[in-house]
């Protein structure tokens, strides 16, 4: 149930820009004011949210530790999962931004008949995400050509690499295939496994379907309703250019599209997609492990009220006294 | 008590899968045997906290002030200025469930607010509610929901089972430490007077005598007179005890329950041994008498105010540096917060061990050495004559403890002191061990009575790796260094897995220690026979 209403809205936003543009032919709203406004929402939003989290202190240094420390000559220290240098920092944060080092870690806890626990190795997230993720990196660098003039050489690569398979004309790419299962994927297992059903939000499925509906449309309007790629890069061009221009005879299909993607860059900086910039502040991975090495200075750390020594030895001045404890003052 | 546990396979009834009905539509009940009574009101004015009063949980009226809503609100705000990490681990949890089977307060309960995702959601959902645009316009659709008591006791409720272990920090694909949610929660509750009996009682006998035993300095002195004999009937040789010793060359710092409480006692034996026989020229503080930190369950405050005798003492008595025994919490506390609350300890020396010359560089700022890298760097140059045979009634596993594994990265050196005074040591399943290790579940100020139940079940996770190599390998002494595991997993062991003992590692160094000029020992430190 808690998916029926992120379905109903991504089904209703569909619906604007059907009627926006297939009906009433609002194109310059929805071919320019719509993305313009989605951009600066997006831009202003994650340097918003960046700013917040860069300006509000981080007083203790608490990384999680995952290896062995740094400490005598001959005991080997671990300095990714236990980093103590600044590069040990950022080959953790690597292997976790590009690999998803935790989830690797994965494994699933099961209780067996006769009360025993037993973890099984658990990949499937690992791969469900990382599929997810590079293939939305790939999509997202080829989507480049329309943006540049000419296009640059890797660009152009990656399209080759990815369309090697050529099964169907214009090639299937890899790409939409694998983005395809691994959303299936994340979708089945919050509706499936009663623990991520349990714990998941309608926020979570709207992003999801919300991508879903941008990678069909993308791979609708590239197989079945076939737009006319000069004509979107001309709009596309002219709306980096800032001079847009909403070139006649575009098809439906590409500003459901467009559409879409002007929702999900406004709504990213506002949910938890924004996750994409956070992993890079969080504090227990991007810290190192060297808190006895290098004092870490907390910017409003501020005076407590303390027992001193002064007033404890007054508490207990005469019983000291008789166990033969030394005292400061002996009066 | 005890009379109304329920038998291991009652409690094994566990069922992982969450009901269907939603949780925020759920409240929490307080089931006795689950959660902790609250704080005897001579000890929340002793520290002068807020909202002083009688009440229990399971009270329906918990006499919260008339603008409670306010003041947590007000506390959160302040909180998520002062914290990256509680702002940035609110914003941005995706909800993957990767660390929903990870808690071992989950995997012992099946109740799914235990799984730390939905801990944190728990508070995550108000945050929404109250500070993001999202929540504000769209509730419960964007995942916000009200602030009501019942919201507020099913905090107390959840954040009182977390026993912030950071375990679920490891599995999480952005790092997001329920543990620090749970801090944060705590010292929100703890604004509108809602804390736990076994965190604020050692916190303010600490911050009265020293210790969370509320030890006075005379029965301090006393008690350790205990042990120097004990280890004379033991070995023949009367070990020094310097206490408050001016210009001592290292102040030494236990847990205060390595003097009182059983199995802790033997480890204290073995500092002592040890300190003897290498000519250590340390002293204890009767006044800096606990290294332990219950403060660090309450509130950043409360922790540093506990923590400042550490280095106020150093400067007093005029020591080079400073060592601490075995104890989990503190060495968090020690490790990630000390030098930040009340460093720089500038007016100490880099540490270097007198015996080898070894200078401990990973330490070069707040001066401390924990016990393990000492006695690991002692054993390596050759300068213990060690009896590991001693040792040979037991088959050793080694139980890394939450905070010097998860927060420190103490993984080699215990197992390294280990493997040279015993004769059989066996790894636990690596899923259990290490940086994946799993609590004893009393940690965070959860070892009481009655809540036991609770204990039984967060500590099943680790009982059970226990039970695996027992069965395997004939395992019968887990070793561990945090003076809660020796109190909690006793009990738990004789629980879910009986004929497993605990012991401290400097306990069995202590056993395997050959010291200059000792009779023949005829028991091991226990007093009971030693081989078979
Ligand atoms: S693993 Fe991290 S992101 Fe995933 S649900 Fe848990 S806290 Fe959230
Ligand atoms: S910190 Fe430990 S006890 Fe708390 S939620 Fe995480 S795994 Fe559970």
């Amino acid at each position: 149930m808690k998916a029926f209403y992120p379905f109903l809205a991504v089904i209703s936003l569909l619906s604007i820009a059907y009627a926006g543009v297939g009906i009433f032919g609002m194109y310059a709203l929805f071919g320019a004011v719509i993305p313009y406004t989605a951009f600066l929402l997006f831009i202003c939003g994650i340097i918003y949210r960046v700013i917040v989290w860069a300006k509000t202190p981080q007083p203790f240094c608490i990384p999680t530790v995952c290896g062995q420390q740094k400490s005598l000559p001959w005991i080997k220290a671990d300095n990714i999962e236990s980093p103590y240098t600044r590069a040990g920092v950022i080959g953790r944060m690597a292997l976790e931004v590009l690999l998803f080092r935790s989830l690797f870690r994965n494994d699933r806890v099961e209780l067996r008949d006769g009360g025993r626990l037993v973890f099984s190795g658990n990949k499937f997230l690992w791969l469900g995400g990382l599929l997810f993720h590079w293939s939305l990196l790939f999509i997202l660098m080829k989507h480049l050509r329309f943006f540049t003039e000419p296009i640059p050489a890797f660009v152009l690569f990656l399209q080759g690499v990815d369309g090697i398979f050529e099964l169907t004309i214009p090639a299937l790419f890899i790409t939409d295939g694998l983005i395809i299962v691994a959303l299936t994927y994340l979708f089945l297992r919050r509706v499936i496994y009663p623990q991520i059903r349990y714990i998941s939000i309608p926020s979570d499925y709207f992003t999801l379907f919300l991508i879903a509906g941008i990678v069909s449309t993308g791979i609708l309007m590239r197989h079945i309703f076939k737009v006319d790629l000069l004509e979107i890069k001309r709009l596309s061009l002219g709306l980096v250019s800032f001079h847009p221009v909403v070139p006649p005879g575009i098809r439906l299909a590409f500003y459901l599209h467009l559409f879409l993607v002007s929702v999900f860059l406004a709504y990213l900086p506002v949910s938890k997609i924004i996750h994409m910039a956070g992993v890079f502040f969080s504090p227990t991975r991007n810290q190192m492990n060297n808190n006895r090495m290098v004092r870490h200075v907390n910017p409003w750390n501020y005076p407590v009220k303390l027992h001193t020594y002064e007033e404890w030895e007054n508490d207990f001045r005469d019983a000291m006294k008789e166990a033969g404890l030394p005292l400061e003052k002996n009066e | 008590m005890a009379e109304e546990l329920k038998k291991p396979d009652d409690l094994l009834d566990i069922n992982l899968s969450p009901p269907a009905q939603g949780w925020m539509e759920t409240t929490p009940t307080f089931r006795k045997g689950t959660y902790c009574y609250s704080a005897p009101l001579k000890h929340q004015q002793y520290l002068e906290l807020p909202n002083q009063r009688e009440w229990q949980p399971h009270d329906a009226d918990w006499k919260l002030p008339a603008n409670w809503k306010e003041i947590i609100l007000d506390g959160m705000e302040k909180l998520l200025k002062k914290h990256r990490s509680f702002r940035l681990f609110l914003d941005i949890c995706v909800r993957c469930g990767a660390c929903a089977d990870k808690c071992h307060f989950f995997i012992g309960s099946g109740d799914p607010k235990n799984m730390p995702v939905l801990r944190a959601e728990l508070l995550r959902s108000v945050y929404r509610r109250y500070f993001t645009l999202g929540g504000k316009l769209f509730g419960k659709l964007a995942g916000g929901r009200e602030l009501t008591v019942d919201v507020l006791k099913e905090w107390f409720y959840y954040f009182f089972q977390c026993t912030e272990c950071r375990r679920c920090s490891v599995y999480c694909p952005f790092g997001i430490d329920t543990c620090e949610i749970t801090m944060m929660a705590r010292e929100l509750l703890n604004l509108v007077g809602c804390n736990i009996q076994w965190v604020i009682e050692p916190a303010s006998n600490c911050f009265r005598t020293g210790n969370h035993l509320g030890v006075p300095p005379h029965a301090f002195k006393k008690t350790l007179e205990f042990a120097v004999d004990e280890i004379e009937d033991l070995t023949g040789i009367r070990v020094d005890l310097p206490i408050n010793k001016k210009g001592a060359e290292i102040l030494f710092i236990a847990p205060s329950a390595d003097y009182f409480a059983s199995p802790h006692w033997f480890t204290l034996l073995g500092y002592l041994m040890l300190f003897h026989e290498i000519g250590l020229d340390y002293t204890w503080s009767a006044y800096a008498s606990e290294g332990g930190n219950f403060g660090l369950f309450h509130s950043m405050e409360l922790a540093k105010r506990l923590n400042d005798k550490i280095y106020a003492e150093a400067k007093r008595l005029g020591v080079k540096w400073i060592l601490g025994g075995e104890c989990g919490h503190m060495w968090r506390t020690i490790h990630q917060y000390m030098d930040t609350f009340n460093g720089p300890a500038d007016f100490l020396e880099e540490p270097v061990s007198p015996i080898t010359g070894t200078r401990f560089e990973n330490t070069k700022s707040t001066k401390m050495v924990h016990i393990a890298e000492f006695t690991a760097d002692l054993i390596k140059h050759n300068k213990l004559k060690l009896a590991p045979h001693r040792n040979d009634k037991w088959k050793v596993t080694f139980h890394d403890s939450c905070n010097p594994a998860r927060a420190m990265g103490l993984f080699e050196e215990p197992r390294f002191i280990i493997n040279n005074v015993c004769n059989s040591f066996y790894e636990m399943p690596e899923n259990t061990i290490k940086e994946r290790t799993f609590c004893c579940g009393s940690g965070a100020g959860l070892g009481a009575d009655e809540n036991i139940e609770m204990r039984l079940r967060g500590g099943f996770p680790r009982a059970n790796a226990v039970k695996y190599v027992k069965e395997t390998y004939g395992v019968n002494m887990v070793a561990c260094m945090c003076a809660i595991d020796k109190a909690s997993l006793p009990p738990l062991f004789e629980y879910w897995v009986p004929g497993v003992e605990v012991a401290g590692v400097h306990e069995l160094v202590g056993n395997a220690l050959v010291m200059k000029g000792e009779t023949e020992r005829k028991t091991n430190l226990r007093g009971e026979p030693l081989g078979e």
